[in-house]
């Protein structure tokens, strides 16, 4: 195309754009209501108009620009995959031999920024397990959380048991609910098994915010006791029975927080390796050969119900690990922090992760959870990028970072699948 | 004559104002291959999926003699225990592999149950426990049978939905068959063959029905357009028209039927003449 | 009894909101099979875009009541439809015919742009605005309550049966609707027909996001006060009212509006206020339990 030519048309292109931002932002952005002193007063803003529209303009005229003059022949995909591939052999002990030995050179922040994209690494770990491979679109993760966080709260109060008794048993209980809540959806498909799993999420929430009696309602649950080092506590006066005081050091903070990314470090190894055991063991190819198609399971004598069943349950399990572990790091738990926000936040991490994979879903949280925090200092415009950042990633790569599957078993060498060929999941 | 294996009896499925199959009786015996034909919308798949429980039927009994002399009544069980328990194992008119799982794991899915007898086996065997690599050792050596049997064990580790149309329809029998059934129901397995492989699938479904390499005989029910295979390898046969039975018996008997004639085969003079 | 025929009619007022709301999601879903997460936030936008509208308005020191009202409604609906199809261009065709869950992420991602958006141009801070349209009509006196049917709840009625009125006529005679109607029962062949797809599924979402403003509106002249989160609260419960109603079904989202719009009011009334979204939500699950597919919903018979 003669580039003239190209010039006229992507100037045409770019000045319809800014005429629908004009139109989008015009009002909205141009005309800011406040609160006046007898009603609401506008607020011109035209500028901010013009430099919003100015923007879109600018940035549609440059991805036009850029995809005309760009490069032509792109990388054959098949290439790229096993480039991809080969990466990620290395990728993988990279990032553990990281994650193990960052207190060792990692301050106190970078500490808490650990153990927070941990949490959701182990979260999306869990959610794999459902979504990536057994097919089921869950959006109410959330509510494992919350079961796993109150249980290990509650039992805490009323008990006073302590962190190591009470993982188990918020694995246990956030199960259970798991199974709960999986069989009402058992023949559920797609779009509907999604909304009802979120609706389980928002009740869940309305439940722990209202029923003040056991749950203390929005006040939330405080004093939420650490865990303890084979009975040491961390405490900071340094007491007998004391892990300063077993070791002979001075208490300090940083002391308490290493233990806490180790603790989640180890649920979230834990994770992986039980998933990555149950893919190769007949239950995980149970839950494959479900997303890829139910039908044929039934026919081939699979009973389904089950292999939906266990999927939630063991799913919902290490949701409720991680929630114990969230309650006992904070010391402080209440329904504002489990929001369907933090389902979907899970879902993308998985989604981006590429269904299915371990690695994938480490790299996603990574991304995500610490892309999030490095716009912290943005505060308002933080959510708009995030929410931004979630349909570009979609657009870009729909198939997650890590698209292909590995199989589990093979008679000669085990090659990977191309995503094109992985069913999603219908139910 | 052999014994009868599967027993129908006043089959009927009613979908709202429409009847599909209307009081259909006939016995599938053991051994044989007996071939379900009829005209399009004759309702064959209907009864398929009414043996293979897809569909309850609205009135009529199909019973399956099982081990220990008991009778498994099939028009009530659930599907997967229909495979499961009853041992009948089926595929489809649309091939539904895995297409993202390789061959060597479409056909372990199929030994499912197996290699995890119960809940509790499955979660103790991450542990280790329960003697599962033992029988997983199994499993694959069956795979492994089935697959020297149609040929496909160079491609074990392909991804199933990488394979091509007929190497397709063979892994899906063979899929079935790693269920050990005692009846395999196939719907049009000959579909979009081509006449050399129509005749592999005939060679292989005489092997099937025979029983080789130690696996036991397994008898067949199957629905077919190809008279070519359909007369070549067929014990019995059952012609349906709307939903009702016409003709019943050898194939000789029911080439000869007028009534057939005049419902099907009068119209396909091409077919004749292969067979 | 006077009590109970004023939930009915409160239920049955908000219910006509959802209703609207439910259409637009039912449209979309019939359509392309994706839950349009934005849609709620549309509804929101709509409603500030309303309120942007009345108080530039009054600024301008128009107070006839109507003309106002009717000024706004268009001023609303249009814009919102611009929202409405430039998020569709943006976030969703890209990724049609792409592997499913990529859409429902995208949505989710524009539910959170749209609602962060508004937050940052129009303040974090409830918008309340004075009541247009005043005045009741007593209908039944009972013991110590009389139940009264507000010349407000009058409004929404009328206004809502109007536009679902027009809309009806637009999907069942004109050629547009037959397009869409096409285009729901099979997306492939209607392209392969000539029609034109992307243009018909873009005016889809248009329609639809301006039933969710008109819904907007509606709401703001009601409850006198929004704020960016009403979107996903009001849009989770209009895509609940779409499935109960049976998605894919017209006649049903509205029904399924009503339906949830009277089982919110009746419990709020009679049980507790805390937990109405919590019944709305369990209906939903046992009507799903039993009847997968909805009350309306064409039963999805999967071909062996």
């Amino acid at each position: 195309m003669p580039a003239r030519a190209g010039v006229a048309v992507a100037l045409r292109d770019a000045f319809l754009s800014a005429l629908v931002a004009l139109g989008l932002f015009g009002a909205m952005i141009g005309l800011k209501t406040d609160v006046g002193p007898s009603s609401l007063v506008l607020t011109p803003r035209p500028w901010a108009v013009a430099i919003a529209v100015g923007a879109v303009f600018a940035g549609r005229l440059a991805l036009l620009v850029w995809r005309a003059w760009r490069p032509a022949g792109a990388p054959s995909p098949r290439r790229l995959a096993a480039a991809g591939h080969q990466a990620g052999r290395y990728l993988a002990p990279l990032l553990l031999t990281f994650a193990l030995t960052l207190p060792a050179y990692g301050g106190r922040y970078w500490l808490d920024l650990g153990i927070l994209v941990l949490t959701y690494v182990m979260l999306g770990w869990g959610l794999t397990i459902v979504v990536g491979l057994a097919g089921l679109l869950d959006l109410g993760y959330v509510a494992f959380y919350a079961v796993g966080a109150y249980s290990y709260a509650l039992l805490a109060q009323t008990f006073g048991l302590g962190f190591w008794t009470c993982l188990p048993l918020a694995g246990l209980l956030a199960a259970c609910w798991g199974v709960m809540l999986g069989f009402p959806v058992l023949r559920l498909r797609g779009d509907y098994l999604a909304i009802v799993t979120l609706a389980f999420g928002e009740i869940i929430r309305i439940v722990l915010l209202n029923w003040v009696s056991l749950t203390n309602g929005p006040n939330g649950i405080s004093s939420i006791p650490r865990p303890t080092l084979f009975g040491l506590t961390f405490s900071m006066e340094g007491g007998p029975g004391s892990v300063a005081d077993f070791f002979g050091v001075e208490p300090d903070i940083s002391q308490r927080v290493i233990f806490l990314y180790y603790v989640i470090l180890g649920l979230a190894l834990l994770t992986n390796w039980v998933s990555l055991r149950l893919r190769r063991l007949p239950l995980g190819r149970a839950w494959e050969a479900l997303r890829e198609d139910e039908v044929a399971c039934r026919a081939l004598g699979i009973n389904v119900t089950t292999t939906k069943l266990t999927a939630f349950a063991i799913g919902a399990c290490f949701g409720g690990f991680a929630g114990a572990f969230f309650a006992t790091r904070q010391a402080f738990i209440s329904p504002e922090s489990f929001t369907f926000m933090e389902s979907a936040t899970v879902l993308a991490i998985v989604v981006l992760g590429g269904l299915g994979s371990q690695l994938g879903v480490a790299l996603a949280a990574l991304v995500m959870i610490g892309g999030a925090e490095l716009f912290r200092d943005f505060a308002e415009y933080r959510m708009l990028v995030f929410g931004a950042a979630l349909v570009a990633m979609m657009i870009l790569r729909p198939r997650g970072l890590v698209s292909g599957r590995t199989p589990s078993v093979a008679l000669g060498t085990a090659q990977e699948i191309s995503a094109d060929l992985v069913a999603q999941g219908r139910g | 004559m052999a014994e009868p294996l599967l027993e129908v009896r006043d089959l009927s499925m009613r979908f709202g104002g429409l009847t599909a199959v209307d009081t259909l009786c006939f016995d599938a015996r053991a051994g044989e291959i007996t071939a379900v034909i009829g005209p399009n919308g004759a309702g064959k798949t209907t009864v398929f999926n009414c043996i293979t429980g897809f569909y309850r039927p609205t009135t009529g009994s199909i019973a399956l003699p099982a081990a220990g002399g008991v009778r498994l009544a099939l028009e009530r069980m659930p599907g997967h225990r229909i495979a499961r328990q009853a041992r009948v194992a089926r595929t489809f008119q649309n091939i539904r592999l895995f297409a993202g799982m390789t061959v060597l794991e479409n056909l372990l899915v199929a030994q499912h149950n197996r290699l995890m007898p119960s809940v509790a086996n499955g979660l103790l065997a991450v542990f280790g426990l329960g003697g599962h690599a033992r029988a997983e050792r199994a499993a694959i050596e069956r795979a492994r049978f089935w697959l020297d049997a149609v040929g496909l064990t160079a491609r074990a580790d392909d991804p199933a939905g990488a394979l091509p149309y007929g190497a397709q329809r063979r892994l899906e029998i063979v899929r079935a068959m790693c269920i050990s059934p005692v009846l395999l129901c196939l719907d049009e397995p000959a579909a979009g063959l081509n006449p050399r492989e129509s005749d592999e699938l005939s060679a292989l479904l005489r092997r099937i029905r025979d029983g080789a390499g130690g696996e036991p005989g397994c008898s067949i029910l199957l629905i077919e357009h190809d008279m070519g295979v359909v007369m070549r390898i067929s014990d019995h046969i059952v012609v349906l028209d709307h939903g009702r039975k016409i003709s019943d018996g050898s194939p000789a008997e029911v080439r000869a039927d007028p009534a057939v004639i005049a419902a099907y085969l009068g119209e396909d003079e091409t077919t004749e003449s292969a067979a | 009894m006077a009590y109970a025929l004023q939930q009915l009619i409160n239920g049955l007022t908000l219910g006509m909101i959802y209703g609207l709301i439910a259409v637009g999601y039912t449209m979309v879903y019939g359509i392309i099979g994706m839950i349009n997460f934005a849609h709620g936030d549309i509804f929101m936008v709509g409603a500030f875009l309303s309120l942007i509208s009345l108080t530039g308005l009054a600024a301008l020191g128009i107070t006839s009541v109507p003309l106002a009202l009717a000024v706004t409604l268009l001023f609303a609906a249009g814009i919102a439809a611009l929202y409405g199809w430039t998020v569709e261009r943006i976030a969703y065709r890209p990724l049609r015919g792409s592997f499913r869950l990529a859409p429902l992420i995208s949505a989710i991602g524009m539910s959170i742009v749209l609602q962060n958006f508004v937050q940052v141009s129009q303040g974090a801070r409830v918008k309340p605005v004075a009541p247009l349209i005043e005045g009741n009509i007593p209908l039944y006196a009972g013991t110590d309550f009389t139940a009264q049917l507000s010349a407000m709840q009058i409004a929404i009625v009328i206004t809502t049966l109007l536009v679902l009125g027009v809309f009806t006529w637009l999907v069942t005679r004109t050629p547009l609707g037959r397009a869409m109607r096409a285009c729901e029962q099979d997306l492939k062949m209607a392209g392969l027909l000539g029609i034109d797809t992307d243009h018909t599924i873009s005016l889809t979402f248009v329609i639809g996001a301006a039933l969710a403003a008109v819904a907007g509106l509606l709401f703001l002249l009601y409850y006198g006060v929004i704020d960016f989160y009403i979107g996903f609260i009001a849009g989770v419960k209009a895509f609940t009212a779409a499935v109960l109603g049976g998605i894919g079904s017209l006649p049903g989202a509205v029904l399924g509006g009503l339906a949830i719009g009277l089982i919110e009011t009746f419990w709020s009334a009679y049980f507790t206020v805390e937990y109405k979204d919590v019944a709305a939500f369990s209906i939903l699950v046992v009507v799903l339990i039993f009847m997968p597919s909805g009350l309306l919903g064409r039963a999805d018979v999967e071909k062996v």
